[in-house]
């Protein structure tokens, strides 16, 4: 089963979660993030969002950085789908999944590989408001969640 | 003696610049040096590449800083900083 996929078509949480821990009996943790479109952003109303990536360093990239959390937590297994492409307000964007043989090591697995995807896995975000499609400018904020695991991003600043 | 590389752009770079062509380059050139031709062309080249805009690259699909060396047949992308997730 492909670690990570970058797809145009939604996932399902369930299915993806009972996909990867009916893998391995010695799962004793499934932890989950997802993330969705917001239907506002800075005040303004979205009614959708284009998702655009690199193809192949973004796959490569996004694979470094689960045998980067399988170096570094003791965990069993990690999955990572992103969407591209449009999507709409209230739609499923990322789903990260880790799994472990007690709970707190997938905890910090799933957040170490959601900060490291939110600021060097390459996506762009363009947001349709009312007043017309816009980039979406990279936060320091993604950057200074990375650095709490010592790993200095420089994406925004 | 010359290299060529394959440029690449994304998101808004790729709406003002295009999906990207072939750049020669002397050799020896740098990230660095490329970014300086296209610029050196003016008009939104100038305006999407100018010094203080935050521009990240990659070299051969890896993230690189702009003092990285240029190969021949090198596969060259600028972007705006990464928002995923």
């Amino acid at each position: 089963m492909a670690r990570v996929c970058i797809q145009t078509t939604d996932f399902d949480l369930s299915k993806e979660a009972d996909a990867l821990r009916l893998e391995d009996g010695g799962v004793g943790a499934v932890v989950a993030f997802v993330g969705t479109v917001r239907e506002h952003s800075s005040g303004a109303a979205v009614s959708a969002m284009e998702l655009e990536h690199y193809p192949g360093m973004t796959e490569a990239a996004i694979e470094a950085m689960v045998e980067a959390a399988l170096a570094r937590f003791d965990i069993r297994a990690a999955k990572v789908i992103h969407r591209v492409g449009r999507l709409e307000a209230r739609d499923q964007i990322v789903l990260v999944l880790v799994t472990s043989a007690h709970r707190g090591q997938a905890f910090q697995a799933c957040e170490f590989l959601m900060d490291y995807l939110k600021t060097q896995a390459p996506f762009w975000k363009k947001e349709h408001t009312p007043d017309g499609a816009h980039w979406v400018d990279a936060r320091v904020a993604d950057d200074e969640a990375l650095a709490r695991w010592g790993i200095s991003g420089g994406n925004a600043a | 003696m010359t290299v060529t590389v394959k440029l690449r752009f994304f998101a808004s770079l790729r709406e003002k610049l295009g999906e990207g062509e072939a750049l020669e380059l002397p050799e020896g050139s740098t990230v660095a040096a490329a970014r300086m031709a296209l610029q050196a062309r003016g008009g939104v080249h100038a305006e999407a590449l100018a010094p203080g805009r935050a521009v990240r690259s990659a070299l051969n699909q890896k993230m690189c800083t702009e003092s990285a060396l240029l190969s021949d047949g090198d596969e060259l992308a600028f972007f705006p900083p990464v928002t995923g997730g």
